[in-house]
């Protein structure tokens, strides 16, 4: 399974997420320049996270028109993965690839810290390896990441089991207090419908090893990995 | 011609930043004077054209598609001809 990773000016995790896959993973990956709109050789491409354009108008608004962008839209529609991380996130919302829209935190303060998140359905090729109900340590590092959606939307991804990770405490309740950024129904990472789009705040790239303080991140790309070998 | 486009958090969306500055509104006493605040964007475009309706049409477009994402937050603008608005500094 060969990674590509996306970089737009402003990008500022690509190349964490590269070490995570090159590195740590030891699997093939290189960098994808966000003006190259051929991303045909890559299974699985990821968007990082970072200030894409500065966050200039709203995060994720101006990377979407990127020419790369037509690029992983051929590619999602094609039924091949893509990971959206933080700003990555927010641009696979801005580009409608997802659903629903990101609010300033509702602290209206950066959030640097490592969160529990709740696993809620294995039945992703990026959850395939964890259990539903399973918690994972991961860092998150975003001012808005206040999840947003209207009701309709919401049932809708409850229905179609499209909601990948929540905030929890530490004993997997989804309690307010554990909620770092407002999010709606503590939503943390969702997926689209066929799957195989799938867009989330906190960090994995940063999990990634032990001495880097976690490395349940790994779960989420030793999961795509055991996907493609299936 | 110019247009005025206007862009806010729509009236269902929680505005952190909004109640934050009606927060120190009240602080400083207007409490009574003030019942809600939205924070937005104002963006000011210099336009080519000379046809206010067409210029309208687009810049609806560009509000769509770019200037505001209508997940959350609502748009409005203004089409402003250089005559109206010299008319408007003169009086």
């Amino acid at each position: 399974m060969k990674f590509g990773v996306v970089v737009f000016p402003g990008s500022n995790c690509d190349h964490d997420c590269w070490y995570a896959l090159s590195g740590a993973l030891g699997r093939p990956a290189e960098f994808i320049w966000h003006k190259d709109g051929d991303v045909s050789g890559y299974d699985c491409l990821v968007v990082p996270g970072g200030f894409s354009y500065g966050d200039y108008l709203r995060t994720g608004a101006i990377a979407r028109f990127s020419p790369v962008m037509e690029g992983v839209r051929r590619h999602a529609e094609q039924g091949k993965l893509v990971i959206g991380i933080c700003n990555g996130f927010q641009i696979l919302l801005e580009s409608g690839l997802l659903p629903g829209a990101m609010l300033r935190n509702d602290s209206l303060k950066f959030v640097c810290s490592y969160v529990t998140l709740r696993t809620e359905t294995s039945a992703t090729p990026f959850t395939r390896g964890i259990k539903k109900g399973e918690l994972l340590r991961i860092p998150i590092a975003h001012g808005e990441g206040n999840y947003y959606a209207d009701e309709a939307t919401l049932a809708e991804l409850e229905k179609n089991d499209q909601i990948v990770f929540r905030y929890a405490d530490a004993a997997g309740r989804t309690t307010a207090e554990a909620n770092p950024n407002g999010s709606l129904s503590n939503i943390a990472g969702i997926c689209n419908k066929s799957r195989n789009v799938f867009g989330l705040m906190p960090h994995p790239e940063r999990a990634i090893e032990a001495s880097l303080g976690s490395a349940d991140g790994r779960r989420v790309f030793e999961s795509i990995l055991a996907e493609a070998a299936r | 011609m110019k247009a005025k486009v206007y862009v806010t958090l729509r009236k269902s969306v929680l505005d952190p930043q909004g109640k934050a500055v009606q927060h120190a509104l009240e602080t400083l006493g207007f409490g009574r004077s003030v019942k809600d605040v939205r924070i937005g964007k104002y963006i000011e475009l210099e336009l080519t054209g000379t046809d206010p309706a067409k210029a309208g049409e687009e810049v609806r477009v560009m509000c769509e598609k770019l200037l505001a994402n209508t997940v959350i937050e609502d748009y409005r603008y203004e089409i402003v001809e250089p005559a109206r608005e010299a008319a408007k500094a003169a009086r």
